[in-house]
């Protein structure tokens, strides 16, 4: 289990109704079927994935969030949550705006870019950073729109988006991200945790 | 085609008005059953078979002798399990294994019904099929499944009994024909009704079968069941029995040598009216229309839980015709998965050993069976 989801779970209110967005194989899903009884749905890329998650006897459906999130109406779930995959979209624009149109609110964790091992990496070795959390070369790497924490909040601004909360998670340890210390957290933190509204 | 002795029959009495306006009554659906119905009759799959189909899906056919068409994926520890599910498949009205078709003797003019038989729909198919879980005494059942023509069932099934089903797999199959899909049939037809032993539709009067206009609507069909890298890969240019060309026009491809072969076993287990009337059926099929553009309302009343599944090389009915049914239940907010299965077997995939397709359908099932 990847430690961000207790924290998303606890951002989701029980019996609510949740798309993970980008489901992986569905273990996110499961768990958060099984600590907050939410009615939820998963949309996934991957075929092997997708059947991975059907065989755990979840609803998946194939498809591609930039294009594919157009089917479901405004408004119809309460939480949208898109894990580590922002990056790795070619429009997360529009992304955004769809998670924020079909969801009441969507839950984003971005892998911090800012962190000072990946700024470090760069800094003395002169090459893109591979670190444990960013494990692909510059070439094979599916995230091809790294940001940063900090990146992430002047998005929020441009998007015009509200951030609701925002966390950060560093060696398994969750705190809060305040502007005070912003800059801190953007160095410090392997990945943010967002609850946005529109 | 007369009814064979070991082909089980409900004799509907009840009268089923059909969308051509005719009522038909005390007609013969025939049917057929694999594994058990549990004490609690929640353990019953309706199985709905495509165009050619009938209603022996899996095991030994008695009437054909040769294996059920759906062996790949219904018998104990299949996909469909029959140890743990009772499987029930109807042969459809207008069908030619027992089932009220246009090779029925009209009781009214004692002569068999040929093209007097009425145009019948899916609708008027599924409308039929609603019988036997009464007959059986099912209240609802844990999924009606099938591929094709079959997946047509499903879905108008699942509409026009929205709380009769607990799961529903339609399978390669589309809300609607696409003028491909009309034209294709059309040109099945048209080599029956070319034959000159098709006699109007009373060739059995006269002991005539329009066995080469069938055979050739078969041939023509099957391509459409085959990927294009699929018989590239499987036939390409080989020669059949022979070491060049012959300068003739017998079969000097193993392709063409195949396509012969289907048309002429075809003949021998299928009628040539009913391919008529079945694929009309098909062509007629429009779910969409039904519910005046909004494929949505079909569904707007049921809360079964949905698994559409598609093919990567169906260009019969393509992922996207799968995926506008996947969109349409979103939509409204409906319980669906979806998955295209990766396969160069063309729209026959459904059919076939494709393992990534097989497994998915099992775990589906056994999945939701405990739900």
């Amino acid at each position: 289990m990847k430690s961000e989801y207790k924290i998303i779970a606890d951002i989701i209110k029980e019996n609510t109704r949740v798309l993970d967005v980008g489901c992986d194989d569905g273990s996110l899903m499961e768990f958060l079927k099984q600590e907050k009884n939410v009615d939820i749905r998963g949309i996934e890329i991957s075929k092997e994935k997708v059947q991975t998650c059907i065989s755990k006897g979840l609803t998946v459906i194939e498809g591609d969030a930039e294009f594919d999130l157009k089917q479901f109406p405004d408004k119809s779930f309460d939480f949208v949550v898109l894990g580590q995959t922002l990056q790795a979209f070619i429009n997360p624009e529009i992304v955004i705006k769809e998670l924020l149109r079909v969801g009441n609110k969507a839950i984003v964790t971005i892998p911090n870019f800012g962190h000072w091992k990946v700024r470090l990496n760069l800094l003395v070795q002169g090459t893109m950073p591979v670190t444990k959390a960013l494990p692909n070369e510059w070439y094979n790497t599916p995230n091809i729109h790294m940001c940063t924490i900090k990146d992430f909040f002047k998005f929020s601004e441009t998007m015009n988006f509200k951030i609701y909360k925002s966390l950060a998670l560093m060696n398994k340890n969750v705190s809060i991200i305040k502007s005070s210390n912003l800059s801190l957290k953007n160095l410090f933190c392997e990945l943010g945790i967002f609850l946005i509204e529109k | 085609m007369n009814i064979k002795e070991n082909i089980k029959t409900l004799n509907i009495k009840k009268p089923l008005k059909l969308d051509c306006g005719k009522i038909i009554n005390d007609f013969p659906l025939a049917y057929e059953t694999y594994g058990s119905l549990n004490e609690n009759k929640d353990n019953a799959i309706l199985v709905c078979h495509a165009l050619t189909g009938d209603q022996f899906v899996t095991g030994l056919n008695p009437v054909t002798k040769k294996d059920g068409w759906w062996s790949h994926a219904v018998g104990p520890n299949k996909s469909i399990d029959t140890n743990k599910y009772f499987v029930i498949c109807a042969n459809v009205i207008g069908g030619c294994m027992g089932s009220f078709g246009p090779g029925h003797i009209n009781q009214k003019t004692n002569k068999i019904y040929g093209t007097d038989f009425p145009v019948i729909t899916i609708n008027d198919i599924v409308n039929a099929q609603i019988n036997l879980l009464d007959h059986f005494g099912i209240k609802k059942l844990f999924s009606v499944v099938g591929g094709s023509m079959g997946g047509m069932q499903v879905l108008q099934f699942v509409s026009n009994f929205p709380d009769k089903t607990k799961t529903a797999v339609p399978i390669a199959c589309t809300s609607n024909h696409s003028a491909q899909n009309i034209a294709f049939n059309e040109l099945g037809r048209q080599a029956i009704t070319a034959d000159h032993n098709w006699l109007d539709g009373k060739y059995s009067l006269k002991n005539s079968v329009p066995d080469k206009g069938l055979a050739v609507a078969r041939m023509a069909a099957h391509i459409t069941y085959l990927s294009k890298k699929g018989l590239q890969e499987k036939f390409g240019r080989k020669l059949q029995e022979r070491d060049d060309l012959k300068f003739g026009f017998d079969a000097d491809f193993q392709i063409e040598s195949y396509l012969r072969y289907q048309g002429s076993v075809f003949v021998d287990r299928f009628d040539a009216n009913s391919y008529l009337y079945i694929t009309r059926a098909m062509d007629y099929f429009d779910l969409v229309k039904q519910f005046d553009g909004n494929l949505s309302s079909a569904f707007k009343n049921t809360k079964a839980k949905f698994f559409v599944i598609s093919f990567t090389s169906d260009w019969l009915y393509p992922t996207q015709e799968n995926k506008d049914i996947v969109i349409a239940l979103n939509a409204i907010g409906a319980n669906v998965g979806f998955v295209e299965i990766e396969s160069d077997k063309g729209h026959d995939s459904f059919l076939l050993d494709v393992p990534d397709f097989l497994r998915t359908l099992k775990n589906f099932l056994d999945k939701s069976y405990f739900e």
